[in-house]
Formats: C-alpha cells, sequence, structure tokens
C-alpha cells in the first residue's frame, strides 16, 4: 500500500468500482493511479459513461471503491467508518455541483456556514469564515441573499465558497459550470484556479475542453482507465514557433 | 494570412520603416505569426510598384521610410469593409490525416484522434495560461494580443470538439457493424468491422 508525502492531498492507488455483480457486473473504474498535490489543479476529460463522475465521487468519500485504496491528506479512507468518513468529508472536502445543491431556505452565508455548523463549529465563527469565503470568491456583498434573489453565477460562487470554507485543501468540482453561461463560466474556473494557486488541490470533471485548459494536467479517462495526460508546457511563445503560426 | 494589407494598416498608422513595420506587426499580434524580414521589403516593393505607398526617403540612419497613398488609405478602408472570404478554405491538414486515416486499411483511427486531443488540450491550456497572465498584467497595447490569444483558444476548442465527434461517429460505426456483422454470422456470413473503432464502448 503506498504511502503519501507531504505535499499529497489526494491519492488514488489502483483505484476500481463495479457495479452489480456477476454477468451484469459494469466495471466503472479500473485500476486508477492518480495523485493531486497541494497547488495543483488537474482536470478529468472522457466521454459520458468513461467513469469521471465515478473516480469524482469515489475520490472525494462519497462512494467507496471495490478494490483498491483512496487517501486524503495521508488519511485512507477505507479505515474510516460512517461517521469519521463524514467527518473528513466536511473538514476536508468541498464538493461543488452542477446544480450547485444550495438550501434555498437559506441565505448565502448560512449555506456556507453550515458545514461548519454541522462539524461543530460555534456559529459566530462559522459565520465569520463563511464572510472569509464569499469575499474570496468575490461575493461579499451577496451574503445575506436567498438563493432565489441570486444569478446562477452568483449561487456558483456560492456553492464554491461552501466547498472553500474553512481552509478545505481539497476541492472537487463535477461538471460546475454546467448550468451557466460561458462567460459566468470562466468566472467559476478563475475562482477554481485561485483556489489551486492558494494552495489547495483541485479536480474537476469536466466535457469542456475550454474549462480543462485551466488546469495544470488534464487526465483522460476512458472504459474507467486513465488512459493519458497533457500537462502544459507554460511556453506560448514556443509553442507558437513550433506549431508555425 | 495579408501582409500586404497589414503593412498598408500599419503605414496608414504613420510612416515607418521595413524593421519597424516587422516589429509592430509582431507586437500587435503577440508575435503569433513571425514575420520574415525578406517578406516585408518584398511587399513593400510591390505596394510601391501599384502606388499604394511611397518612399519619404531616408531617416537620417539610412533606413528608407515609407508612407501610404490616398490610393493605399482607400485599399486599407475597403480591406476593413470587407468580410474576409470563406470560399477558399484554408488547408486543414488534420482533416486531411484524419479523412485519409478513415479510408485506408490498419490506420489506428482512435490513436491518431487521442494523440491529437493530448497535444491540442495541451496548446489549448498554454493559450489559456497565457490569456490568464496577460489579462492579470494587462497594458493598454496587449488587448490586440488577447484578442489573437482568443481567437486561437476559440479554434483549438473547436478543433477538440470536432475530434470528440469524430471520435463518437467512428464509435456508432463500429457498434453499427458489429450489429450487422452478428447477424450475418447467424445467417453463417461473416463481416470485419471497419474503421479499427474500440467496440466495446
Amino acid at each position: 500500500m503506498s504511502v503519501q508525502g507531504p505535499q499529497q492531498v489526494l491519492e488514488l492507488a489502483q483505484v476500481g468500482r463495479t457495479f452489480g455483480e456477476g454477468a451484469t457486473a459494469v466495471a466503472a473504474l479500473r485500476g486508477v493511479d492518480l495523485t493531486i498535490c497541494a497547488g495543483e489543479f488537474v482536470a478529468v476529460m472522457g466521454p459520458s459513461g468513461s467513469g469521471k463522475s465515478s473516480l469524482l465521487a469515489v475520490a472525494g468519500g462519497l462512494d467507496r471503491p471495490t478494490s483498491g485504496a483512496v487517501f486524503v491528506e495521508s488519511t485512507p479512507l477505507a479505515g474510516l467508518g460512517l461517521n469519521e468518513l463524514a467527518r473528513l468529508r466536511r473538514r476536508a472536502i468541498g464538493y461543488v455541483f452542477q446544480d450547485f445543491n444550495l438550501v434555498p431556505t437559506l441565505t448565502a452565508a448560512e449555506n456556507v456556514a453550515l458545514p461548519l455548523e454541522l462539524d461543530g463549529t460555534s456559529a459566530r465563527k462559522a459565520h465569520r469564515q463563511a464572510a472569509d469565503a464569499l469575499r474570496q470568491v468575490g461575493i461579499p456583498e451577496l451574503a445575506d441573499r436567498f438563493m432565489d434573489q441570486m444569478s446562477g453565477g452568483q449561487q456558483q460562487r456560492v456553492a464554491i465558497a461552501r466547498a472553500i470554507v474553512g481552509q478545505r485543501r481539497l476541492i472537487l468540482a463535477d461538471e460546475p459550470t454546467g448550468a451557466l453561461d460561458s462567460t459566468t463560466g470562466q468566472g467559476v474556473m478563475e475562482v477554481l484556479r485561485a483556489r489551486a494557486d492558494a494552495g489547495a488541490a483541485v479536480m474537476l470533471v469536466t466535457h469542456e475542453a475550454r474549462h480543462a485548459a485551466w488546469a495544470d494536467r488534464v487526465v483522460f479517462l476512458r472504459d474507467g482507465r486513465i488512459i493519458d495526460q497533457a500537462a502544459a508546457m507554460h511556453d506560448p511563445t514556443m509553442l507558437l514557433t513550433q506549431a508555425g503560426l | 494570412m495579408s501582409i500586404r494589407h497589414s503593412l498598408l494598416a500599419l503605414l496608414q498608422d504613420q510612416p515607418r520603416y521595413g524593421y519597424q513595420l516587422r516589429v509592430e506587426f509582431e507586437n500587435r499580434t503577440g508575435a503569433t505569426w513571425p514575420l520574415n524580414i525578406g517578406q516585408v521589403y518584398t511587399t513593400l516593393d510591390r505596394l510601391e510598384r501599384d502606388a499604394l505607398v511611397a518612399k519619404e526617403g531616408d531617416d537620417g540612419e539610412g533606413h528608407v521610410v515609407y508612407s501610404i497613398t490616398a490610393a493605399g488609405k482607400a485599399e486599407v478602408r475597403s480591406w476593413f469593409a470587407a468580410p474576409v472570404e470563406r470560399n477558399n478554405p484554408p488547408r486543414n491538414e488534420l482533416a486531411i490525416k484524419l479523412a485519409l486515416a478513415v479510408t485506408l486499411p490498419g490506420v489506428d483511427v482512435q490513436a491518431i484522434i487521442q494523440a491529437q486531443r493530448v497535444a491540442s488540450i495541451r496548446a489549448l491550456q498554454d493559450y489559456t495560461k497565457a490569456r490568464r497572465d496577460t489579462a492579470a498584467n494587462q497594458r493598454a497595447t496587449d488587448t490586440a494580443w488577447l484578442l489573437v490569444l482568443d481567437s486561437l483558444i476559440f479554434q483549438t476548442e473547436a478543433e477538440v470538439r470536432w475530434l470528440d465527434l469524430c471520435e463518437a461517429r467512428m464509435v456508432q460505426q463500429a457498434q453499427a457493424a458489429a450489429a450487422g456483422s452478428a447477424r450475418k454470422t447467424s445467417n453463417g456470413v461473416t463481416e470485419d468491422a471497419p474503421l479499427n473503432a474500440d467496440s466495446r464502448r
């Protein structure tokens, strides 16, 4: 079993996930090895049914692998009971979904503070941290608004604030721009990029090349396996010259 | 790319000599399309022959300075006013390569698509980072470079989407062929699936 280095926030070692049994078994993930370090932004791309969302669910402890091991900040998830796992998810992992998953009867600040309060943080401290998270995603002035008083892009920023509140170091985003127009979607990418630059490990599942391009590394998934990776060269001038443009 | 019209447009801004034109062109387009200095002088000769520019003389340091004529200004106006013609699309090596690959036996088209996808995404990552860095420290002169970067980003994104479509279509064809093959097998006749597509999906 592998051991994480100090900078590794997420490690998947030979992770497999099979749904069903026998002749009807479907392997969603097969022997996936993936490590994401602090400050690294990784995008996962692949066609429908390639295992992208299964990978994200297993990485975030929302689902358990049928083989292999998942480590979050050096903690093997397999060794955790349900309560411990829920606690780790609240403290270490932030999730961003396409449909925001916000509570409509709570304000933006209350939504963001919710995971902290569920984890035992005092209301005053939780709201102070929520205000800080809303500031980091660029909408401090919307703290007292309810969801029906905000645009889709603003709601997604609230969802990201909820994902990063309390200095969680692993952000998992599943098609977070799916319900947004392209300009607003770019704003969401800017926020995720800024979180990675500030030291978080970010994993983004997307089918949009334009959004995957914000990542340091793009992982290609097919039939539950990682088939390829692309890392930026970060030397556009050389690239342009090589491309003969 | 119209070097002729680009140089004319820069001369409409102010009189310049050849090297200045090359530097100014590359500054405004982010050095995306490097100009050969020989191309610049050849083009200036032709523009002068066509009475669209005129030599102003020496700048005192041995450089021949050119200025735009009234006919040259009219030419720039009509260039800007007319949309870029699309009736002669530029040669697209990738489209040609795939078109040939799908018609030849023994070529792993899916491998070609994936290799190109990785290269295109890598390019897209670099353009996106260049755009982010430029936008973060934007100077007035960067606006033109940002527009060029946006254009490259959209083109590369379109290429990736097209590759996705090609792959999906191949998979559909392979599945249809496999289904047809299975039907024929039941009649005692077999047929290979075409295109080397991965029929598992």
